[in-house]
């Protein structure tokens, strides 16, 4: 292109013009500018320069003319100068600026789960057909108790409840005990997944309301961010984490009230150590409201808490938000994986906390620096597998739940994340991509094509609620399905039975120190 | 009556609505062969009505119980189909007789929703042929002259569901009964 800067593009669009029918469907669905019709030619053409191959317009082209190729990537062949490298200095030298990006590293960070492999059973111990016999994957996230004291019965209650109702489904009486200690509260998953954090702002409300939809359905949670909630969302308030993050963005005694559990963010995974910055084009009018700032201005969150500066401070607004919420509800803190993460996470939960999230070096964001984003942080396996062990060492595992985040790809990762130790796992990039994410990084600019990380009302109509979240729901069923699958391969029929039993794992290639790091044992090591 | 119920909060105007209606309505039922070869070309029965930034549904014929476009036709070309060709069973649909319409376009005059469509071109004339409209009919088998039909939405007659809702990717056209 004429009168531009210098860039290398990464992509090229080929159309077949044996195919196009000038539909324009493709035009209309560019919202990066790279595609447009000239009336005069009767043609579409592409400025190759803006497109970011996010496959919007060859997914809706209904003849298939459409194909978008790979090209800058024949550079002199250079191991230490390659694309990335050059591409980055070429950026940086036009503008000047922090080279910015969105989702999580897409360096070559070495992929734990795919290192770790799954036991099954084998004559001496029979594997169970989740198909004709019942299989549990409903987990409990929150504080359990030390010991627990059971009164026996003699007699019925005298107030039995309902069929149906009470612990486990059973009538209080109907088995003639009755627990006596009072349990701290706990929230109850139906699958050990949930909808990791993702703010309104940087996802539009159409996205919202699909996962507090789909989270309702499956008996799951979603994770509203640090956007605050907005008030058509209260209604989904029982399948709601809300967040307190460093910015304290739409925070209030409603909104703390309508959740079922309060997370205090501390750290994310993508961009440990740095704060939040919602550019001011995404603050909308209902942004606005529901985050309490004005409307167009940058959203900044601070890269600490203010207010937190020691374990003791972290305590204290812990209990503070327990107070307020008349201590009905757990409270997690998010924290992003660093070198220290099992020290930090013991401080964590002796100061009260119920649930521990971790987010490790490939978990996803709206925006950050790419150096950040991937140099900074600890893969998130390593740091969950030193995190449980720390806490079992110190006799308190039992004090707070794991959930961990950060790069769960399939069911086998979760299957993974559970027996090294996680209560339940969140996913994020996982649910946007069954919503049609296809990974571009290009979510900073607000004008995602896929309707998702934009706010722009022509955009984000591109989300049909009921539809995204049937989408979700089809996924989370696929899931627990192979689960169960995996679980009964194992004779076991609890999700429950496999947390955190690590000899039903195996390394494959590891080292001596990571298999050290994440209690396992090399493949082909018996019991 | 089953009709079309577009969903304006998520219609994003790709139109594919368009493309899926003008390929059902071709004699090919072929995208490539519909847009590329087909003449007359065939038109499309619903319309995106778009306002920037960020409003656009699609629309088509309501098929009105009090159908303005069937008062206005002294032809009656236009007229409501009381059974149902395929299965006999009843029906509400207002449909374009073509042999019977001569093009005045009164209907479209009529129409409150703007969702009836000129189709005009220069076709054939093909003598004795009923298909012919009234006024051209008898004039010479080869001779070129301008066909005038007025064209809308016949809720796909070989279609359970018709196919713009079926190509509809963000679900914002329904297919159902409302009162």
């Amino acid at each position: 292109m004429l009168y531009k800067t210098p860039t290398y593009y990464e992509f090229k669009v080929e159309r077949d013009d044996e195919r196009c029918i000038r539909c324009q469907v493709c035009v209309r669905q560019c919202s990066y500018n790279s595609t447009f019709y000239n009336a005069e030619e009767d043609r579409i053409f592409n400025i190759d320069a803006n497109c970011v191959g996010c496959h919007r317009c060859d997914t809706y082209c209904p003849t298939d003319c459409i194909t978008i190729k790979r090209v800058g990537e024949n550079f002199k062949e250079n191991a230490n100068w390659n694309s990335w490298a050059i591409r980055n200095i070429n950026k940086q030298a036009n503008t000047g600026g922090i080279l910015l990006t969105g989702m999580g590293s897409d360096r070559p960070h070495r992929i734990y789960w795919d290192h770790i492999v799954v036991d099954a059973s084998q004559v001496t111990n029979p594997s169970i057909d989740p198909l004709r016999e019942p299989m549990e994957l409903k987990t409990y996230l929150g504080r359990k108790p030390d010991s627990i004291e059971i009164e026996t019965l003699t007699r019925p209650h005298p107030n039995p409840l309902p069929k149906g109702e009470g612990v486990r489904g059973k009538g209080r009486g109907s088995e003639g005990i009755t627990l006596k200690t009072k349990l701290a509260p706990q929230i109850e998953l139906n699958i050990p997944i949930m909808f990791s954090a993702m703010s309104y702002g940087a996802i539009n409300f159409n996205v919202c309301e699909a996962l507090a939809m789909a989270a309702e359905k499956m008996g799951t949670y979603y994770n509203t961010g640090e956007g605050g909630l907005h008030k058509n969302l209260y209604k989904y308030g029982k399948n709601t984490i809300v967040q307190v993050a460093s910015g304290r963005f739409g925070v209030h005694l409603d909104y703390l009230g309508v959740s079922a559990a309060v997370e205090i963010k501390i750290g994310q995974g993508a961009k440990p150590g740095i704060g939040g910055h919602l550019p001011g084009e995404k603050v909308t009018e209902e942004v606005s409201k529901t985050r309490m700032i004005p409307v167009g201005s940058d959203a900044l969150s601070p890269a600490p808490h203010h207010d937190i500066y020691s374990i003791e401070d972290l305590r204290q607004l812990i209990y503070a938000l327990k107070e307020a919420t008349n201590y009905e509800k757990p409270v997690s803190v998010k924290i992003a994986a660093v070198h220290n993460a099992a020290a930090i996470a013991s401080g964590i939960v002796r100061a009260g906390a119920d649930i521990v999230a971790l987010d490790g070096i490939r978990g996803s964001t709206g925006a950050a620096p790419v150096m950040i984003r991937d140099s900074v942080g600890i893969p998130t396996e390593l740091a969950l597998a030193q995190v449980d062990q720390r806490l079992r060492d110190e006799g308190i595992r039992n004090w707070a739940s794991i959930v961990v985040a950060g790069g769960i790809r399939n069911s086998a990762d979760v299957v993974k994340a559970i027996a090294l130790g996680a209560d339940a796992v969140y996913i994020a990039t996982s649910a946007l991509v069954a919503i049609g994410c296809t990974v571009c990084q290009k979510c900073y600019l607000g004008k995602c094509a896929w309707g998702i990380t934009t706010n722009d009302p022509y955009l984000a109509r591109r989300q049909n609620p009921e539809l995204a979240a049937e989408k979700l729901v089809n996924l989370l069923t696929a899931w627990s399905r192979e689960i169960k699958e995996m679980l009964g391969g194992m004779g076991l029929n609890a999700i429950e039975s496999l947390r955190g039993n690590r000899e039903r794992l195996r390394g494959m290639g590891l080292s001596d120190r990571e298999l050290k790091i994440l209690g396992l044992k090399h493949a082909g090591e018996g019991m | 009556m089953k009709i079309v119920y577009p969903k304006e909060e998520v219609c994003m105007a790709c139109r594919l609505c368009e493309v899926a209606c003008i390929t059902e309505h071709s004699k090919s039922k072929d995208t490539l062969k519909a847009y590329k070869k087909e003449n007359p070309a065939p038109l499309s029965r619903t319309l995106v009505e778009e306002i920037f930034p960020g409003l656009s549904v699609s629309v088509m014929c309501r098929h009105c119980s009090d159908a303005p476009c069937i008062e206005a036709c002294f032809t009656s070309a236009m007229h409501r189909l009381a059974l149902s060709e395929v299965e006999g069973k009843p029906d509400g649909r207002v449909i374009v007789n073509e042999p019977k319409c001569v093009g005045c376009w009164m209907c479209i005059m009529a129409c409150p929703f703007g969702v009836i469509k000129r189709n005009q071109y220069i076709g054939e004339g093909q003598g004795d042929n009923p298909l012919n409209p009234p006024l051209l009919r008898g004039k010479g088998k080869g001779q070129e002259i301008k066909v005038k039909l007025s064209s809308k939405c016949d809720l796909c007659p070989d279609r359970s569901i018709p196919a713009c809702v079926e190509a509809c990717p963000n679900k914002a056209l329904v297919h159902e009964e409302r009162n």
